[in-house]
């Protein structure tokens, strides 16, 4: 903060000079110097955003460097390199893979189980944990089994999905909806216990019943947890997918990682590796995104 | 939504009797009952303006509560134009010492709430919230989420609000209690205006003395707990109040003797912390007078 803050004044000093300095000397002067002016003033506004995008880059390219120089010397300290694909060799598989539509099938089908686990869990997570806060008679006929069922890690019910459901397909999208349901639950439930009590009874003295109240107060006033839940659902959700691809998987991305390891296709791996990546911090973004629009009220 | 013309409001002012009646309310604990209220008769007549006094955990909160509706009385009734109190309804509006503005509602959807929940259509309802937003001075932040609002702001929104369903009866528990003196100045104004045009039922709890006064024609004075009605002061100070009447010998004069009465009852709701005996001990040479005279 401190040093943020030393930084800005030197810039804050300067704008008002540079624009006193143009306003005499150019004859029309107003649009250019006004431009500057504005120009001055949105990097002044943006100054801490530019920072962090600058810093944040200098960091990535750090992080390729070392693990182009790591590779490249095949460094052997602990950890060994000598096997690890090296960051031009992933970018080589990666314009393969772009073209490739099997890889792309990949993708394609791990977004897909995805969607669905984590939309079913959302569905059904966020409706049983409003109910549950409300009625105490519900929370304490589920919570018991919910509090139970709740740390067995998804990867653990793999052998017990494969017997529950036909197809591999289906048993690898409930574990993908366990592995987001709990988060979920949880966060609505936390959310309804700290819906403040007057805002109910507002509500109730300016003639709302049951129904309303849950529609107006209760959900909205979970809204923030919620979100919250869907987000670390999510993350979670993707945790559990690439377990579940990897243990009984046919295709998925997470199959694609770990059949590259058994076909010494070692730069797939590392693509593999940074695609689960980037589709899990897209997928968050986006609940971060829908969250911003459906909650105008919260400061972003 | 014609509880802004004025030509009907006089109408309604036959409507909003308020009537509690042997109220008694206590509270089941461990060590068995608390009694918070205690014999209690008070009432307000249509279009009037009453405040109820008292120190802190008095229970004048707690009888408030059971005029909403929220608590229902141990002993006595709560009526309403002769209809006994059940429970929260939209004729009793209330406003609440923490705003409690819905923060995912705009200020203009807030005021329209109670108006949604009778089944008012959106055109209607919207027309008659922007024209009470206007009465309070609001209508350039219709659009604006609670918490860009100030606390004055916050509050009008409040009292707006609990007007809009036209109800019987308004309910004010500290409304002003968290704001600070020069707000609350200009709010008591603002109330006492609105109150004026509407002539709706007021019942108004307070612990500020200058308050009540500037505010109601009667104030109600509980005791300490078990809280019951020790004295009922009308107020004859003309309408409409203007500022300028705090400083006049009448007001200073009910002033004078609502703070004895407040005083005597405060006094005795710290009892339990400070006695003669207590002070025995820390050497205080009391010279034969009674504690409550020293302090």
């Amino acid at each position: 903060m401190s040093s943020s803050a030393l930084v800005r004044h030197p810039a804050e000093a300067e704008a008002p000079a540079a624009a006193a300095e143009q306003a005499p000397a150019v004859t029309p002067p107003h649009q250019t110097a006004t431009f500057g002016a504005m120009a001055a003033r949105w990097y002044r506004l943006n100054k801490g955003r530019l920072r962090a995008i600058a810093v944040g880059s200098i960091s990535l390219i750090v992080f390729l460097v070392a693990w182009h120089l790591l590779t490249k010397y095949r460094v052997v300290f602990f950890v060994r390199f000598t096997n690890v694909p090296s960051p031009l060799a992933v970018y080589d598989s990666f314009k393969r893979a772009i073209h490739d539509p099997m890889f792309l099938m990949h993708v394609a089908l791990s977004c897909r189980r995805i969607l669905l686990g984590f939309t079913l869990a959302a569905l059904v997570a966020v409706p049983l944990g409003l109910v549950m806060g409300r009625f105490k008679l519900i929370h304490e006929m589920i919570f018991p089994v919910s509090e139970v069922l709740r740390p067995i890690p998804a990867i653990a019910w793999v052998p017990m999905a494969i017997m529950l459901w036909p197809t591999n397909e289906q048993s690898i999208v409930f574990i993908t909806f366990l592995g987001s349901f709990f988060p979920i639950l949880v966060n609505t439930l936390h959310g309804m216990t700290l819906v403040d009590p007057v805002l109910v009874r507002a509500a109730r003295c300016l003639g709302a019943r049951e129904a309303a109240i849950f529609r107006e107060v209760y959900f909205p006033a979970s809204l923030p947890h919620i979100f919250t839940g869907l987000t670390v659902g999510m993350g979670v959700a993707w945790v559990s997918l690439i377990a579940a691809e990897m243990i009984s998987g046919q295709y998925g991305i997470g199959y694609f990682t770990w059949e590259a390891y058994s076909l010494v296709q070692y730069s797939d791996i590392a693509l593999g590796m940074i695609a689960i990546g980037v589709l899990g911090l897209t997928s968050s973004l986006l609940i971060r995104a829908i969250g911003r629009l459906v909650m105008p009220w919260g400061r972003a | 939504m014609n509880l802004i013309d004025t030509k009907s409001a006089a109408a309604t002012t036959t409507k909003g009797h308020v009537d509690v009646k042997n109220f008694s309310l206590s509270y089941e604990t461990i060590d068995g009952s608390f009694e918070a209220v205690t014999d209690t008769q008070i009432h307000v007549k249509p279009g009037e303006f009453v405040s109820i006094i008292g120190p802190s955990g008095c229970g004048k909160s707690t009888l408030l509560n059971a005029v909403a509706g929220f608590l229902k009385p141990t002993t006595g009734t709560v009526t309403v134009d002769g209809e006994l109190v059940k429970g929260p309804s939209a004729e009793r509006g209330m406003v609440f010492q923490q705003y409690s503005l819905f923060p995912w509602k705009t200020v203009r959807e807030n005021v329209e709430f109670g108006m949604k929940m009778r089944g008012m259509d959106r055109s209607q309802r919207e027309r008659a919230a922007r024209t009470l937003l206007g009465l309070a001075g609001l209508e350039a932040f219709e659009k604006h989420y609670p918490d860009r609002l100030s606390g004055g702001m916050k509050q009008r929104v409040g009292i707006v609000r609990a007007l809009a369903t036209g109800p019987k009866v308004l309910l004010l528990d500290e409304p002003f209690g968290a704001l600070d003196a020069q707000t609350r100045v200009i709010m008591q104004q603002i109330l006492t205006n609105m109150w004026q045009r509407l002539k709706i039922s007021v019942l108004f709890v307070t612990h500020d003395i200058d308050e009540a006064i500037f505010l109601s024609d009667r104030v109600y004075c509980m005791t300490a707990r078990p809280g019951s009605i020790k004295a009922e002061i009308p107020i004859p100070l003309e309408r409409p109040r203007q500022q300028s009447m705090m400083m006049s010998s009448e007001f200073l004069a009910l002033r004078r003797g609502l703070m004895s009465l407040i005083r005597e009852e405060s006094l005795k709701a710290m009892g339990g912390e400070i006695t003669d005996l207590g002070m025995q001990g820390l050497n205080i040479e009391l010279q034969g007078q009674s504690l409550a005279d020293v302090l």
